[in-house]
């Protein structure tokens, strides 16, 4: 049983079949990666997961509780993190109070985040902050104005913001989209990084497949709304299914 | 300092000893000069300086952090104005208690206006606001005006809980439980410290200068700094950063586990409470409190004072309330016999030109200067008079990249 369980999803836009029959399970302290074509239907499965799409029928569980119907920021403290498409990080705020706000907010839960500064805890969090940004070599840019960032550091200093929060499942919408190759294989250094030192299950839905093949454990094809096939990296690449999904044509 | 930096420090220092001199200051031409009619340095100016400056300090914290616009801050001044006067009415002259119910009164309806407002954002949330608030302004002038006694009693309620129109006013037959209802020599008792009368004041001559020092003026100076100083502590604390994290992405909050909606009504009945601490500490000045300090264009005349002296600065919102209190009380006393003794020395035909090229723009026309000056600073100083004075100190520092306009230089690499 893993920590992820989808069962029996299934959601229709109009006349659209955007889901349809999906079993997923995801297993604790994996890394699982689900890919497929254009309008296979990896953004709604992701929705769903997230609970901001409710299905039609079936059910998502995380560690035994259904996710469907929580608002977002429930959705975070049962340990979900996202990461998303484009990095959505705090613009207008320099880094280190980018990494002050999660630390906060796991800490002080829903709302007790003083309003008149309180020294003591306030320096054990900053603390905590300037220790993630070293973790993510990014010290040395506390003081930076975030949006001015390229999209490589802003892709890591949202990873670390999620991280900062200690969650169980990491959940990636296409971390590397849009990014310069060597901005991608840092991403990619940095996710391994983190597999390797922390108790953490990732789940990664992404296009590029260097980056799955170099970090998924398990991989998931989508097409046309429905799982076509679930085995490891080496075994899905060779896939007759697989090239067929992605190329169009019968191998 | 007061657990503030050094720099917040000396900017609150800075601000205490301008408050304190400022019957000096905004009086620097001698009595029996032609522009000592530019002197600001009377108390009833003075007080509407330092209010407006609550109200706006108060408004930048709802504005100026989550960057939620609400074009009905108004409503809260007149409900705190309303809630001072009856306890001017019910218990006693003292002010302090009136400015407790004033915050108390304007903060509840802060809760309500500001749960229901919140479920939007954006323009919504403004229009909302600005329903919320010309409803009030309907409830004072006209529902709440009716006579509440019965038609054969002289009582309290005979104009309603506002007064409507003429507005709510002191009458010698207020009971004033814990005060006097009318003062030995027959007259109505004024608004007072324990004692000390917010409208008495001493008068310091020098030479050809007459400096005033009003009792008001100081009290709302001293009301003012503190709530200056609450809202530095609240601009640097957790919380403020927590606004700013709305205001810059309400996504990335969700997903970090905060529910946004009681920090913005927070930020939102804060600044209810200024406004009603603004609007009681205005009766306390002048005990008669009307409906039109809820009318929107009052509401406009914040946001105009926030923008001007500078959105989510400390100090702007203050410099920006003082411009317009000064124009509008200054400028509009300007008229055309004042300007022909001052063009008197040009020739008859282009005395009269002058004259009227500038005419349109004094008196009842500040509103016209007003405008020019709100477009230049807009599209010139998009950071108000606070950034005007930045880049004064920057010329004078000599120094040629600063951090800030590094910043707004650099465009994300996307």
């Amino acid at each position: 049983m893993g920590i992820l369980e989808v069962k029996d999803v299934n959601k229709r836009f109009g006349g659209l079949q955007a889901l349809g029959n999906v079993n997923l399970s995801v297993a604790e302290n994996s890394c699982h990666a689900i890919i497929g074509p254009n309008g296979a239907g990896k953004s709604t499965l992701l929705n769903v997961l997230i609970g901001k799409l409710i299905p039609d029928t079936g059910s998502v569980m995380f560690d035994g509780q259904s996710v469907l119907g929580r608002k977002p920021y429930e959705i975070n403290q049962m340990g979900i993190s996202r990461v998303f498409q484009t990095p959505e990080i705090f613009g207008d705020l320099t880094v280190l109070e980018n990494m002050l706000i999660p630390i906060f907010a796991s800490r002080d839960g829903a709302f007790r985040m003083h309003a008149i500064e309180n020294t003591t805890s306030e320096k054990e969090v900053i603390e905590q902050a300037e220790h993630m940004l070293e973790e993510l070599g990014m010290a040395d840019k506390r003081h930076f104005h975030s949006a001015s960032m390229s999209r490589g550091d802003k892709r890591r200093l949202e990873i670390g913001m999620c991280l900062s929060q200690n969650p169980r499942l990491l959940l990636l919408d296409e971390p590397t989209a849009g990014m310069a190759r060597a901005d991608t294989n840092n991403t990619i250094d940095l996710l391994k990084q983190i597999k390797e030192e922390r108790d953490i299950t990732i789940a990664i839905i992404e296009h590029d497949m260097h980056v799955v093949f170099s970090l998924a454990e398990r991989i998931t094809v989508l097409a046309q709304g429905s799982p076509l096939v679930e085995d490891t990296p080496d075994k899905i690449k060779g896939h007759p299914k697989v090239r067929e999904a992605y190329l169009g044509e019968t191998a | 300092m007061f657990g503030l930096d050094k720099k917040d420090t000396s900017l609150l220092i800075l601000v205490a000893i301008l408050t304190m001199l400022a019957p000096f200051i905004l009086n620097p031409f001698p009595a029996s000069s032609g522009l000592a009619q530019f002197n600001a340095g009377y108390p009833d100016l003075m007080q509407r300086f330092v209010i407006f400056g609550i109200f706006a300090i108060g408004f930048n914290i709802l504005f100026g952090l989550t960057g939620y616009l609400s074009f009905g801050h108004a409503a809260f001044i007149g409900v705190g104005s309303y809630a001072a006067m009856w306890m001017f009415k019910l218990v006693g002259m003292n002010v302090l208690p009136a400015l407790a119910l004033s915050m108390v009164m304007s903060g509840l309806f802060a809760v309500v206006i500001g749960y229901i407002s919140l479920r939007r954002s954006g323009i919504y949330f403004s229009i909302l606001t600005l329903a919320f608030a010309m409803m009030s302004y309907a409830l004072a002038y006209s529902v709440l005006a009716t006579d509440m006694d019965g038609p054969d009693q002289q009582g309290l309620l005979q104009k309603g809980l506002t007064g409507g129109e003429t507005g709510l006013q002191l009458t010698l037959q207020d009971p004033r439980v814990f005060g006097e209802q009318a003062t030995a020599d027959g007259n109505l008792p004024v608004p007072s410290l324990f004692g000390l009368e917010m409208r008495s004041s001493t008068e310091l001559v020098m030479g050809d200068w007459v400096f005033t020092f009003s009792t008001g003026y100081y009290f709302c100076a001293v009301v003012m700094l503190l709530a200056f100083y609450l809202s530095i502590r609240i601009f640097r604390s957790p919380f403020g950063m927590m606004l700013r994290a709305i205001k810059s992405n309400q996504q990335r909050i969700n997903y970090t586990g905060l529910n946004a909606k009681p920090y913005m009504l927070a930020a939102f009945v804060i600044s209810g409470v200024y406004a009603g601490l603004a609007g009681g500490l205005m009766a306390a000045m002048d005990p008669l409190a009307g409906p039109e300090r809820m009318f929107w264009t009052a509401s406009g005349e914040v946001v105009l004072m926030t923008i001007l002296g500078g959105v989510g600065t400390l100090i702007g919102p203050v410099l920006g309330a003082g411009l317009i209190k000064y124009m509008e009380n200054i400028l509009s006393k300007i008229n055309s016999d004042i300007l022909h003794t001052w063009f008197a020395f040009l020739p008859d035909g282009l005395e009269d030109f002058v004259v009227g090229m500038i005419y349109p723009f004094i008196g009842k026309g500040w509103h016209l200067t007003l405008g020019l000056i709100f477009m230049a600073v807009v599209i010139f100083l998009p950071g108000g008079l606070v950034e005007a004075g930045q880049r004064i100190s920057r010329v004078f520092k000599g120094r040629k990249a600063p951090e800030g306009a590094k910043k707004s230089t650099t465009e994300p690499a996307e």
